[in-house]
Order: structure tokens, then C-alpha cells, then sequence
């Protein structure tokens, strides 16, 4: 047993509202130098669509992630054997047209425009080459549902729907979408790091971040293609790969990430979970239809003595096993098992999970009235209009019975609301349905706490950093600062 | 002082004290630069900003750069046992016409790697002047090359016989000139060459060829970095406070 800890995250999908806050957030602290500018570490899509970069859940295009066969687990894209071949050129490595071509305008034109009969405009220009560009797409450009004939009905996750489906997933007054915030998801079996020839990317031990060491990495850029989730982004003037730091300066004050701080829908928990890092390799090459499962076996109990005693032996601070014990991941993914992480599928082993959204509107529009399709108070989500296999194509590697679990526990415990607050539902019945969901009345409590009264600090534990024991204590912390990722010595600038 | 002495000073300089010029530059600027700005060390791809010319630019001219330097490297150091494989003509012409497919290939890159930075804007915009001084010299060098392979022939031969020993002299700090003043000018414009493509190495991207990332073939896929010792922090001087 290997106990360690990671930093590990929950977006509660019920309650994102799509406001781009945490991007914008995200956006003018880290990426807004030169060469980064098309970057988005953290961005929010509408699904169904296909994403930023266009299309990043297609591995036939882009080999993300891993593959299990019967030799074990090897990346799809270059691994040890592919990588001297590959080298001088990516075959699956994504390009600008694949993000899209970051732009401003020409702002001054609305002031120095000679006067005359028309109306100043401000034309685009591209922030590569300074000239006019006609804009074709951007980083969501299909949100809500914009352009679907071009996005959402191309969306890899339709895989495995019936025709009917996804054409009522279009049909007009039957439309669905909801949002799906994306950050780094500092994966325990990162395939970026396995696939980096310079062992520029790592994974801080205290912590779990995934970086990318801005002095070892020499632009070979096989992280862009081997990371599924494409969260490595190639900065095209500095000639290195950049990605979400998690926020760690603001971590070790204590502060939650710019993102999660940020978000005005509080979606967004973070804390830590202790995990057995010996199991990653048995756990990460189950069949398909376990590795929800598996993932959730690497977790541990922070309340076990054996555990805390592992952890304690592998150097792990009695506050952090503390944080772990507080630890609202911890809560929503092992305890409650309503969290689930993005793609299981591509065996990175995500250490960000989601809460499947409740589509709320159950119903159709007849032509004169809304007609909806419940027996009761809320409809059955079996008959929502989002079908379960594309949630389950999305969160639990095509396995319904997880998003089923969790949707029904939310839906349990909902009733249990109504009945406690309206009265217009029996308790009984409501004690009942929570019984079928495999929930208590205390956990239901418990549930509707944290999901809709939560406070900053329930939401975000953050473990103390230690700054006793940390680096700035035996390393030259200017001489430091480049290795993790941010805040370069040197000029961003290309080298000769 | 007449004219042939002034060629014999000329001589001296170029092919005696040049390469040590180079060298010296060579080393010392390279771990300089690796020390102080070790940040400057990466291949600076463009293949993200253009992607559809660089396959037929960037592999023909690696591959064929790798077989070409590969080829010199065997005939400098073991030139006897390229003697013995050129005894066969057949043989011969297998060595001969493998380098000058190498070289052929090197500059099918080479032309497309220029054409490809002129045409794409966006390439344009990751191009310095060091860029275009590397490609200049990269293709006269490989120019000289195909010239020499192709006009004076059997190179494989008497590389080993007069260009091995020239290079084993310098090696061993005895430099002796005389194997290098008679060859054809075409070949003492690709000996030059190689000096200036050596001496342009360390303050251009060439650099990215010394840190070729070979020990990714042996290392274990995760990576992890401790910034403390983990073992360490709970013996009894590291004791945590209880809260």
C-alpha cells in the first residue's frame, strides 16, 4: 500500500449556469501572454457539441489517453516504441484550426475613421499574424446549442444512440443541452506525463498537480496528443506546452484556485483524497464497464486507522489526513457515489468527477399547452430527453447504471425536499423512494447541505502547505519558479 | 612573402586552427547555455501554426540528415572496416547510393521547409533571421554535399582514407593538414561548411539536437517529484505540532 494524496475536484453540473465566469477568471491571470492567447486551461462547453478543440473526444482522430490490450496499458498515440518515428512530426497533434485563431479588433478604427456617411466599424484582426481575419470559429462558439448541425449533432458522446434519438436530440421544441465545465483534471494515470520524452511533466508528490517543468520541455509536444482530454496546450512562441497549474501559488495561501473562487453558480468543490498508488496500474486496465468502479476501490477511507497509519508512514501530514477526513470529493464521490469522472473510458484515472445534471424540463410543447410526461410531481428521468447512454458516454464510460444511481438519489431526495418543506408529497412515499435510491434520510440532509447551503469553506477544504517542509526551503525559489510550470526567469520569448 | 606561402598560411588557419576555434565555441557556449538558460533548449516546433506542408519538410529532411551524419560518423570512426565493406563493388554502390538518397532526401526537406516559411503566415511569425542564417548554411552545406557525392565519386572511399586520419588529427590535438589541401575545392567548401554549421550550433535551434530525449525509452511512464523527503519529515526532529 502507497498512500498518497491528491487534490481532487467535483463540478456539480446541476448547478453550472454556462456564464464563462471561471474561464474569464482563469483567462487574466494565466493566459493572456503572447503564444498563449488561444489557450483556455479552463473552459465551458455545451453538450451535446463537439468542444474545444473541436472534436477532442474523438480518439480515432486525436489517440488520446490509453489502451488496454492483452500486453497491459500503452498510449494510443507515442508511446516508447512510436515516439522515435513520430518525433520531427505529430501525425495526431491538433493545430491552431482545431482551437481556433485567437482575434481582436481594430479598435482604433473607431476613433481615427475619417468622417463620413457610414458608421466606423472595428474589423477583426488576428492576434498570430496582425492581419484581418474573417472569424470562423472560436473557443464556444456552439454554445447553446449554436450551429448544432455543425456541433452538437457531431458530438462523439452520440455514440451508441438510436436514430430516433438523436434526432429528437435536434427536433426543434425538443432541443436539451447543459454545460460542461472543463479544467486539467490532474489525473492519477496522466497519460500527458507518460508520454512526455523530455520527463518535463510530473506529479507533485504532496499534492497530486500535474505540471510541466517550462525549463526540461523542448517542445516535442506529444502531451497535445496523448492527453485525451487535450488540457496541454503548445504555447507557439515560447516553443513549450503549457496547462492548468490548478492554481498551487493560491492553494498554498490557502485560497481556493481563480475558477473555483470565482464561480457564481457554486458549482465547484474542491479537496483532498487519499489514494492507494499502488493499485493505479491493476485498476486502470479493468474492462471498460468497471473502471468507474475501480477508481472509486483507489480510494480510500480517511477514517481508517490502517489508512491514516499508511499515510502517516508515506510522510503525509496529520492535517492533510485531517483536510481528507473534511474532504467534500470525498463525500460526493466515495461516500454519496454521485460524482463520476469524465471518460473513464481513456484510462487516465480523472481526479475530477462530475454530478450528472437533472435536465429539468421533462415535458413537450403540444402546440397549445405543455404537456408533461410525469406520473407524478417530477417526471421519471428515464423519459428525459437527454438520453442516459449520452450521459453515461460522458461520465461513466458508457455504464448507465452509474449516472441511474446517481440521477435517482437526486431525484430521491428531491421528493424528500417537497415532502419535508411543500407537504404536497407523503413522507412516506419520499422515505421510500429514498430507501429505492440507497439513501438515508441523514444523508439526503447531508446531501441537500452541501449541494445547496454549502458555505466557501464547505466547499473548498484546502489542505495547509507546509511551507516548513516545502521547496522554498532548500531550493533557491527564484531558481525554482520555472519548473513548475509559471512565472519564467526568462523572456517568454522563442530562443534562436 | 609570396603567394604560396600566403595559401600556406591561409591553409593553416582554415583547416588547423579553425576547427579549434569552433570547438572551443562549440563546448563552451553550448554548457553555458544549457547552465544559464537552459530555458532556450527545445526543438521551437511550428507544426501547431502549419500542418499540412510540414510532414513532407521536417521527416524527409530529419531522416535524411540522420542517414548522412550517421554515414560520416561510421567513416570517421571506423574507417578500415568501411575499407573492408567497399572491397565488393556491389557493396560499394549499395553505401554510395544509400548517402546520396540521404542527401536528396535532406534537401527535399530543406527546399520545403524554406518554401513552407515563406508561404505560411503564420510560420512567418514564429521565423527569426537565426532561422533563415541556419537554413542558408544548412543547405549550402548540403549542397557542397550532393555535388561532391555526385562529381566526386567513391566518397565513401576516400573519406576513410584522407578525411578519417584528417579528423583523428584534430581529434588528437596533432592536426595535420596535408590529407585536407589537396582534395577538390568543392570538398574544402563542405569541410568549411561543417566548421560553420558547428560554430552556429550553440546560439541557434540547432541545440535541440543535444537534448534528444533517449532516456524516455527506459524510464518508468509516471513521473512524480517529491519536494520534500517524505520518509524524513516523520522522524522526531521533523515531529509535527498536534492541532
Amino acid at each position: 500500500m502507497d498512500i498518497r494524496s491528491q487534490i481532487s475536484m467535483v463540478f456539480h453540473l446541476d448547478k453550472c449556469i454556462g456564464c464563462h465566469t471561471c474561464s474569464i477568471a482563469c483567462k487574466n491571470i494565466w493566459t493572456d501572454r503572447k503564444g498563449t492567447e488561444y489557450m483556455w486551461w479552463n473552459n465551458v462547453e455545451t453538450k451535446p457539441g463537439t468542444g474545444y478543440p473541436t472534436q477532442w473526444e474523438n480518439q480515432d482522430k486525436y489517440q488520446g489517453g490509453w489502451k488496454h490490450d492483452g500486453g497491459g496499458l500503452k498510449l494510443k498515440s507515442t508511446g516508447k516504441g512510436k515516439i522515435i518515428a513520430n518525433i520531427f512530426h505529430n501525425p495526431h497533434q491538433p493545430t491552431m484550426d482545431d482551437y481556433y485563431e485567437p482575434w481582436t479588433y481594430k479598435y482604433e478604427d473607431l476613433f481615427n475613421a475619417p468622417e463620413g456617411t457610414d458608421q466606423p466599424t472595428a474589423r477583426p484582426i488576428s492576434m498570430v499574424t496582425g492581419e484581418f481575419i474573417q472569424v470562423e470559429a472560436g473557443p464556444n462558439w456552439d454554445d447553446d446549442l449554436g450551429g448544432s448541425e455543425v456541433y452538437a449533432q457531431n458530438d462523439p458522446n452520440l455514440e451508441g444512440l438510436s436514430e430516433e434519438q438523436k434526432q429528437q436530440l435536434s427536433a426543434i421544441e425538443r432541443l436539451v443541452f447543459f454545460y460542461f465545465p472543463r479544467i486539467c483534471n490532474h489525473c492519477l494515470n496522466p497519460a500527458c506525463v507518460a508520454s512526455c520524452p523530455s520527463g518535463a511533466l510530473y506529479k507533485r508528490g504532496e499534492d497530486g498537480i500535474v505540471l510541466i517543468d517550462q525549463n526540461r520541455c523542448r517542445g516535442w509536444r506529444s502531451c497535445i496528443a496523448a492527453c485525451p482530454y487535450k488540457k496541454t496546450y503548445y504555447n507557439w512562441q515560447t516553443g513549450k506546452s503549457e496547462k492548468c497549474i490548478l492554481c498551487f501559488p493560491r492553494l498554498e495561501s490557502g485560497q481556493a484556485p481563480a475558477c473555483f473562487h470565482s464561480c457564481v453558480g457554486r458549482i465547484r468543490y474542491l479537496g483532498v483524497l487519499l489514494y492507494d498508488a499502488d493499485m493505479i496500474d491493476e485498476m486502470a486496465s479493468k474492462p471498460e464497464n468497471e473502471l468507474v468502479d475501480a477508481q472509486r476501490d483507489m480510494i480510500k477511507d480517511p477514517f481508517d486507522p490502517k489508512i491514516i497509519e499508511a499515510a502517516r508512514a508515506n510522510g503525509i501530514h496529520d492535517s492533510v489526513i485531517k483536510s481528507a477526513q473534511k474532504s467534500p470529493v470525498y463525500k460526493y464521490v466515495k461516500e454519496w457515489g454521485i460524482a463520476l469522472p469524465p471518460h473513464a473510458e481513456y484510462r487516465t484515472m480523472p481526479m475530477l468527477f462530475y454530478v450528472p445534471p437533472m435536465l429539468p424540463v421533462m415535458s413537450s410543447f403540444d402546440g397549445e399547452t405543455v404537456k408533461t410526461l410525469a406520473e407524478g410531481i417530477f417526471p421519471d428521468f428515464d423519459k428525459a430527453r437527454i438520453p442516459m447512454k449520452f450521459l453515461a458516454n460522458l461520465l461513466s464510460a458508457g455504464n448507465e447504471n452509474h449516472v441511474r444511481y446517481a440521477l435517482r438519489k437526486e431525484m430521491a431526495i428531491r421528493h424528500y425536499r417537497r415532502a419535508l418543506t411543500v407537504g404536497d408529497i407523503e413522507m412516506d412515499a419520499a422515505l421510500k423512494l429514498l430507501t429505492e435510491a440507497d439513501c438515508t434520510p441523514e444523508q439526503a440532509d447531508a446531501i441537500y447541505d452541501l449541494t445547496s447551503l454549502c458555505t466557501f469553506e464547505d466547499r473548498f477544504v484546502i489542505p495547509p502547505a507546509h511551507r516548513e517542509e516545502a521547496i522554498q526551503m532548500t531550493r533557491d525559489p527564484l531558481e525554482h519558479k520555472q519548473s513548475v510550470g509559471f512565472g519564467l526567469r526568462e523572456e517568454p520569448k522563442r530562443g534562436a | 612573402m609570396n603567394n604560396v606561402a600566403l595559401f600556406d598560411y591561409l591553409n593553416l588557419f582554415l583547416y588547423a586552427v579553425l576547427p579549434y576555434v569552433t570547438l572551443v565555441v562549440f563546448f563552451l557556449v553550448s554548457i553555458q547555455r544549457y547552465i544559464g538558460h537552459g530555458f532556450t533548449y527545445t526543438s521551437l516546433s511550428s507544426q501547431f501554426l502549419e500542418n499540412k506542408v510540414h510532414f513532407w519538410a521536417l521527416v524527409p529532411f530529419h531522416y535524411g540528415i540522420l542517414i548522412i551524419l550517421g554515414g560520416h560518423l561510421i567513416g570517421f570512426l571506423i574507417p578500415g572496416q568501411l575499407l573492408v565493406w567497399n572491397s565488393s563493388p556491389l557493396r560499394l554502390y549499395v553505401l554510395e547510393i544509400t548517402g546520396l538518397i540521404g542527401g536528396v532526401f535532406t534537401m527535399v526537406g530543406l527546399v520545403n521547409i524554406v518554401l513552407r516559411r515563406l508561404t505560411s503566415v503564420k510560420a512567418q511569425m514564429v521565423t527569426t533571421i537565426a532561422d533563415w542564417i541556419v537554413l542558408s548554411v544548412l543547405i549550402f552545406q548540403v549542397g557542397t554535399g550532393i555535388y561532391t557525392a555526385v562529381f566526386h565519386s567513391w566518397g565513401s572511399y576516400w573519406f576513410a582514407t584522407s578525411m578519417s586520419p584528417y579528423l583523428w588529427s584534430i581529434v588528437t590535438l596533432s592536426p595535420d593538414i596535408s590529407f585536407v589541401t589537396p582534395l577538390p575545392y568543392m570538398v574544402k567548401m563542405h569541410i568549411l561548411g561543417a566548421f560553420a554549421v558547428i560554430f552556429l550550433f550553440p546560439f541557434t535551434r540547432l541545440v535541440h539536437v543535444l537534448v534528444v530525449p533517449n532516456p524516455y525509452l527506459w524510464r518508468k511512464p509516471q513521473m512524480v517529484r517529491w519536494y520534500y523527503d517524505r520518509k524524513r519529515i516523520r522522524t522526531t526532529e521533523f515531529e509535527t505540532p498536534k492541532h
